[in-house]
């Protein structure tokens, strides 16, 4: 099976944090490995919860989302932040369960070979019906994470006003694109920047701090940021 | 000798003639390039002069005054007394503000005439300004802690500016004997840093948990409440059980005296033998301030439209010295109104444009190893005050992971503050 690169707006940031899955495996060889799994979870047309909860779905599912099956309080509480299950995050989580979600109920050790985790999730992504983020759905039916009107798409920001604004965001995040404990904002295409900062204003991104900044930025001043950062090597 | 203004300058210009044959006058002239110079090079005055100098910089003459050629940050001090944190990491010096176009110059300011629109330098030196930014941090009230002066800060330290002083409570703390006793005289609203001497308490419980887990702290508070009290009772009962007792107002935590000879505190009446006393008295802006007869009481009122004095249009004051309105003191508050300043100092003198106010900050606090919270607020600028618009913080019962990222996080804003404010 051919790999194919994967591409969308919610990767773009996911790469900015520091997540480098991007290609989706061999989804044979991933019905081998799926093996380790199969004492817990089920798929497929006969899954119900075991052990582990069933994995139909599981592309574009909040985490700790399944009907009846009782998740650990912090993987619950990632779901409720906000933590949807895509490539990138699955590929995190299996890699190391313990270290994505410390009290997890999941006991396993990982996947620690990239190119394995990939053919797993590329048989997982089978038995999910209308899997978001994967490269048959993008770009075009990949959607945003906030729907945005064309006219504040369209807004051209003031990159003056945007540097004035951008200095409060030079307090955390560098300049010279350091992302250790606090991502890089520098040089996003522009619309990702609008569509990042519409998504913690109107509270889809779940980090508490970002939620405020962006809450009171208006249109003009969200797309002058993101004309200012956009311009930043 | 009380101080005011004339008289000061008088007795400056006394002592200055006498040791020195010709003062330099810097700028005597009022030719060229109009003049600002900001005094304290910490995280208001350092962020104000580096952001002029980076917008600024061909237009204006800059000149920033700070003692130290090394400057140690407050926040991050408590890292360095729970063992996560080298005191060199704390460490900045101010050659890339210099290189960036500003006339760094080492030396006291103490002394402002307003009229004649100068500063006064312990040399004797004289600069004049255009606009002057005052950002000189705190000073300790005199008398605030009965038993305590600045001459006995080496018994009992305050650690409340960072450096020689944070290295010897640290000091002090390892020398404790076993099953001693780490007293801290918190101080009362307002003053630096509103969860610090709480994250200190977690340091410090840290750190006999490791070397002397029998010592005992002590807390006497004149507060009721405090900052994120919920989230470092919650942590000290979790990490630190049995070790800390804190005595609030209720049981005499306001009515406190030391002595530093005999290492005893007196709480109320009754007295205990302390190991090591950490006093954190109240505080008030740095004494400059007052000397420039900017404050009304302890602290310079400000317009948080711009950052000017209420007192006088020609001088900013910046971070834990001014009166503002909601914002805690913090470095963070202080980097925050240095960007508004800067902007309306460079809109003053030069012909840049003027943008809206806005200001925000956030607090972490470090409570044991991977245990971080955070509380914080958005604000903006109206007509009586700097006004809190949204705030948040950090929940009790958070699980191990998301404090564990609250942390990396914090460690993440000291590596993006402390570049942007000393470049």
């Amino acid at each position: 099976m051919k790999r194919l690169s994967l591409f969308c707006a919610a990767t773009a940031i996911l790469i900015a944090t520091g997540a480098q899955a991007n290609e989706f495996g061999d989804a044979e060889d991933g019905a081998k490995i799926y093996r380790k799994c199969r004492a817990c979870h089920m798929v497929g047309s006969e899954a119900f919860n075991r052990t582990g909860p069933q994995l139909n779905g599981i592309f574009g599912r909040a985490a700790a989302s399944v009907d009846g099956f009782r998740y650990s309080d912090g993987l619950t509480r990632m779901g409720n932040d906000g933590l949807v299950w895509d490539f990138d995050t699955l590929d995190a989580y299996i890699e190391n369960p313990k270290a994505f979600a410390s009290d997890t109920r999941m006991n396993f050790p990982g996947v620690k070979d990239a190119g394995e985790r990939a053919d797993l999730l590329a048989f997982l992504r089978q038995y999910s019906d209308k899997p978001r983020d994967i490269p048959e759905a993008a770009p075009t039916a990949t959607p945003r994470e906030v729907d945005l009107s064309d006219e504040i798409l369209a807004i051209v920001g003031d990159p003056e006003y945007g540097e004035y604004l951008a200095s409060e965001c030079t307090t955390c995040h560098q300049l010279d694109g350091d992302n250790d404990g606090i991502p890089a904002i520098v040089g996003w295409p522009e619309e990702d920047f609008v569509v990042a900062m519409h998504a913690y204003k109107e509270k889809f991104r779940p980090h508490p701090v970002m939620q405020m900044m962006a809450g009171r930025l208006s249109n003009e001043e969200i797309a002058a940021l993101a004309a200012y950062f956009g311009g930043l090597e | 000798m009380a101080l005011n203004r004339r008289t000061f300058m008088g007795a400056t210009a006394g002592a200055a003639a006498a040791t020195l044959a010709a003062p330099h006058v810097y700028a005597a002239s009022h030719g060229g390039k109009p003049k600002v110079v900001v005094v304290g090079g910490g995280a208001g005055g350092a962020t104000v002069a580096r952001y002029l100098a980076k917008d600024a910089g061909d237009a204006l003459d800059i000149t920033l005054v700070e003692p130290t050629r090394v400057y140690y940050t407050c926040f991050f001090s408590n890292l360095y007394l729970g063992g996560f944190r080298t005191m060199e990491s704390l460490a900045h010096d101010y050659g890339n503000i210099a290189s960036a176009g500003v006339n760094v110059v080492h030396d006291y300011a103490v002394g402002v005439d307003r009229d004649a629109k100068t500063v006064t330098l312990a040399s004797g030196d004289t600069l004049m300004y255009d606009r002057l930014v005052l950002s000189p941090g705190i000073d300790f009230i005199d008398g605030a802690v009965p038993g305590w002066d600045v001459s006995q800060q080496n018994k009992m330290p305050h650690a409340y500016k960072a450096g020689s002083q944070t290295e010897l409570l640290k000091a002090q703390i390892e020398a404790m004997p076993e099953g001693g006793t780490f007293a801290m005289i918190a101080p009362p609203n307002p003053y630096r840093c509103p969860p610090g001497p709480y994250e200190r308490i977690s340091m410090v419980a840290h750190m006999l948990t490791q070397m002397n887990p029998t010592a005992k702290i002590l807390v006497a508070d004149p507060k009721e409440k405090f900052s994120k009290q919920g989230l470092f009772e919650e942590g000290w009962n979790t990490h630190y059980s049995g070790m800390i007792e804190r005595i609030g107002p209720d049981f005499g935590g306001n009515n406190v005296s030391v002595d530093p000879d005999a290492m005893t505190i007196d709480i109320d009446g009754a007295v205990e033998n302390v190991d090591v006393c950490n006093v954190i008295p109240a505080m008030k802006a740095g004494v400059i301030c007052e000397r420039a007869g900017l404050n009304d009481g302890n602290w310079a009122p400000v317009d948080g439209a711009t950052m000017q004095s209420r007192i006088d249009e020609n001088v900013h004051v910046l971070g834990d010295a001014c009166a503002q309105g909601d914002m805690p003191k913090s470095g963070f508050s202080a980097n925050s109104q240095a960007k508004v300043a800067a902007m309306a100092v460079r809109a003053a003198l030069t012909d840049s444009r003027m943008f809206p106010a806005k200001f925000s900050n956030t607090c972490w606090s470090l409570i044991a190893p991977d245990d971080g919270v955070k509380v914080g607020a958005s604000y903006e600028a109206t007509e009586e005050k700097i006004a809190s618009t949204d705030s948040f913080i950090s929940q009790t019962g958070e699980d191990a992971a998301l404090r564990k990222a609250t942390y990396e996080e914090s460690i993440g804003w000291y590596a993006g503050i402390t570049s942007d404010i000393f470049g």
